[in-house]
């Protein structure tokens, strides 16, 4: 008799996914929906999903989900989560979205602690705007709006979200990951994992930043994309845990 | 007594004076002698650097404005106070001045105008907190506004929680301000 | 239940618990921090209740529409600045049909402006006041016990509509102190259920609360559906209050302190006789356009007065095209007028039309 071995998750619909080609939005959104199926909490999942090609993320994952404002993700989910705590909350945000447009709302939700689990897609650009220079844009890269390169004393340096949501003291984990090999995705599901753990475990809040690769506005291959971010994306954005205060130091 | 129907009050002296207080005791005062009334403070930016006042309208109709340009009466705390509304103080209307901290006369003839130490008065008692409790009280004798029973029972139920040490004191200070009044009527 | 002497601010907070409120956020802002310093203790008293002190007007805003979505009556608060950094939020909540109230305790501006009570604010919260053309129920109380109903009434109707409703005052509505009586409370569970509140997939599809509509076709249906819910709002639930009209010549056209302070004036002409009379429109939006109108069967000249240079004069002026003149009179920058100044304003337009007798 032939044995399951792989199936759509419960929490995933079954809509085909609008992303591009190689684009890292698809796995991470499987991944999540794993995650949540693992859990069993697809009945108790808010989902705040965000302005940006991930707009559309409540067409692929089956549970209850709530649109925001650009930006105010992390002020929506606050709402959703002490209205009815006993929910799980999560937001998914891309990098101009949680570290530009809504940079208050993040450092802040950190800051008070919210029982949230923040999932941040870095992939250094505005990527359904056309591909214009982002927050996290490195030093030098090329984007619509910085033809010449991104000069950092003109166009700023690339922000670290992850490192001042870090020092935010409401804030008990935050991990940076990536999904550009099998390996890198196991790692990021353990750590969407975790972050809802620590939620439900009513501990703080909780982020995992995802390098991602948008081969579309980078105008590369998917291959070269993923190549991309563990040759260069992941030397200015090193991968590994950043604060986790369930480790007690060594 | 007054005979108008709707009197503006306005109280005012610098943060800490229980400007406000006085106020307040007389608007619920006039509530619990179910006359309409309105209490008005200053409020944001005006209330910071120590000034307090506030306006409180009793009527027997209901209130248009609870804002007084031309108050009848005006209860002034210090000489700021009065330098800022004496001119606008109705004609015969009555100025209550704290005689122990206003240092000038009020250059007005056309207005009344009755000048109570109600500093020396509460330190007197041992309650140098209540002057505002002394002015209330020879306030509202004097005014007639409201009863002085009634300013009793307010300030009763504000301060239930203070305790009854705290209400005795508030009550001899109220007394011994009308009394003041009293004395200025029979002198 | 007895009297009770409190600011208006209070009486908003205290109103809102009793209409069932269970989520505030807010930042501070004068002329309004007593409404939210109310808020915390209040909340602090009742154990589903949340106050949050947001890190901004955008998120204090977003958390409401948050805790909208969760099914909980929520509400906000702030003044004329504070208002336009929410309209961002106001627009997605009317956009994605949840209710919501919002006070705004108005002040001079434009800009920063300045404290005093002032009616600055009328087109913003009439007409939209963020982008995309929606409406929002606008109450304009003008007494203490009028914001306790009025309040509670809000819940009501944004539920009902689910709809943001914004709860139109201004500094002396916010700072004054009147006698006040509260009904008994509501119990949030006694509400009807909301069959589109995120609440957990449990045993049933999944819901989406959003305001995209990609799709042009899809769009134009979901804002004839608005269309549809703003008619029906206009046609159930348009207020307003008539004082002394019935045999009046001129009738004074003013909402909130404006109009309580024309009643002062009316009742002081009365008094000598001449018959000036008050329309108060307690909804501003929907306006009480038909009644205005029929008004001036009777009634030629009208006067409005705003705190303001010249707004609801224009839906005046709509309302009752040319079967009466309207005149208007304003006082834009926080002074109060007195009734007396308005009973001058009054007496010199008979006057001049002869209608003094």
């Amino acid at each position: 008799m032939a044995k399951q071995i792989f199936k759509r998750p419960e929490a995933l619909t079954e809509h085909i996914f609008h992303y591009c080609p190689g684009c890292g939005h698809s796995i991470i959104h499987r991944l999540i929906a794993e995650v949540i199926d693992e859990l069993g909490i697809r009945e108790k999942t808010v989902g705040v999903p965000p302005a940006g090609c991930a707009v559309l993320a409540y067409n692929y994952l089956d549970v209850d989900m709530g649109e925001a404002p650009h930006g105010r993700a992390m002020a929506v989910a606050t709402g959703i989560k002490r209205a009815r705590p006993h929910l799980v909350v999560f937001t998914y945000q891309g990098d101009g979205d949680i570290a530009a447009i809504g940079t208050a709302e993040s450092v802040h939700a950190a800051n008070r602690g919210e029982r949230l689990t923040a999932i941040f897609v870095n992939n250094g650009v505005y990527g359904m705007t056309g591909g214009q220079m982002a927050p996290t844009t490195l030093v030098g890269q090329t984007t619509t709006t910085t033809p010449g390169g991104r000069l950092p004393l003109r166009d700023g340096f690339p922000l670290d979200l992850s490192q001042m949501l870090a020092v935010a003291a409401g804030s008990v984990y935050i991990e940076r990951t990536s999904v550009t090999s099998p390996k890198h995705v196991l790692k990021t599901k353990k750590a969407i994992k975790k972050a809802f753990q620590m939620q439900m475990d009513d501990l703080g809040f909780a982020l995992v930043e995802i390098l991602s690769q948008c081969p579309t506005n980078w105008k590369l291959s998917p291959i070269e994309a993923c190549r991309r971010v563990e040759d260069e994306v992941m030397k200015s954005y090193p991968l590994g845990v950043i604060k986790d205060t369930t480790q007690t130091s060594n | 007594m007054t005979t108008i129907s709707t009197t503006k009050t306005i109280f005012s002296g610098f943060g800490g004076q229980g400007v406000l207080m006085m106020g307040y005791v007389l608007a619920t005062s006039g509530m619990e002698e179910d006359k309409h009334v309105t209490y008005l403070p200053s409020y944001g930016a005006e209330v910071r650097g120590g000034t307090a006042n506030c306006t409180v309208t009793v009527s027997d109709e209901p209130i248009a404005s609870p804002v007084a340009s031309f108050p009848d009466f005006a209860v002034l705390m210090n000489t700021p106070s009065l330098i800022k509304f004496e001119s606008g103080v109705k004609s015969g209307g009555i100025v209550f001045l704290n005689r122990d901290l206003v240092d000038v006369r009020p250059k007005r003839r056309d207005i009344h105008v009755v000048s109570i130490p109600v500093n020396s008065i509460a330190k007197r008692l041992g309650n140098t907190r209540g002057a505002n409790m002394v002015m209330i009280g020879a306030f509202v004798q004097k005014t007639g506004l409201v009863s002085l029973k009634s300013v009793i029972k307010s300030v009763k139920s504000i301060f239930q929680k203070k305790g009854t040490k705290i209400h005795k004191m508030n009550t001899l200070a109220l007394k011994e301000g009308a009394a003041f009044v009293d004395g200025l009527l029979g002198s | 239940m007895a009297k009770q002497l409190m600011c208006g601010s209070h009486v908003i907070a205290e109103a809102a618990t009793r209409a069932g409120c269970r989520f505030y956020a807010g930042y501070p802002i004068t002329p309004q921090n007593e409404l939210p310093e109310y808020m915390s203790r209040r909340f602090a008293q009742i154990e589903d209740a949340t106050f949050v002190q947001a890190e901004s007007e955008l998120a204090a805003i977003n958390m409401v529409m948050g805790a909208s979505m969760a099914g909980v009556r929520a509400m906000t608060s702030s003044s004329s600045p504070g208002i336009s950094l929410k309209q961002e939020g106001i627009s997605y909540i009317a956009g994605m049909e949840l209710p919501a109230v919002v006070v705004n305790i108005m002040r001079g501006g434009p800009g920063l402006g300045n404290i005093a009570p002032t009616q600055q604010d009328y087109f913003q919260a009439t007409k939209g006041g963020g982008h995309g053309g929606y409406h929002t129920i606008v109450f304009a109380p003008h007494s203490g016990q009028e914001l306790v109903t009025l309040t509670m009434k809000a819940f009501d109707l944004a539920d009902a509509y689910r709809t943001p409703i914004i709860l139109l005052g201004d500094g002396l509505m916010g700072q004054m102190m009147e006698p006040v009586i509260f009904p008994d409370p509501i119990d949030p569970a006694t509400l009807p259920q909301k069959d589109w509140a995120l609440d957990g997939a449990r045993g049933r599809d999944s819901r989406l609360v959003a305001s995209l509509h990609l799709d042009p076709v899809e769009m134009e249906e979901f804002n004839w559906k608005l269309a549809r819910k703003y008619d029906a709002i206009c046609e159930r639930e348009t207020e307003h209050e008539s004082y002394l009209l019935d045999d009046a010549v001129v009738g004074v056209v003013a909402f909130g302190t404006a109009a309580r302070i024309a009643k002062g004036a009316v009742k002081r002409l009365r008094e000598s006789g001449l018959k000036a009379g008050l329309f108060r429109p307690i909804t501003l939006w929907p306006f009480p356009a038909k009644a205005l109108r029929t008004l001036t069967r009777t009634i030629k000249h009208l006067l409005v007065f705003e705190m303001n240079f010249g707004q609801m004069v224009e839906d005046v002026k709509v309302s009752v095209g040319e079967t009466a003149t309207v005149h208007f009179h304003g006082r834009p920058g926080g002074v109060v007028s007195t009734p007396h100044e308005i009973a001058g304003v009054i007496t010199k337009l008979m006057y001049r039309y002869n209608l003094a007798k």
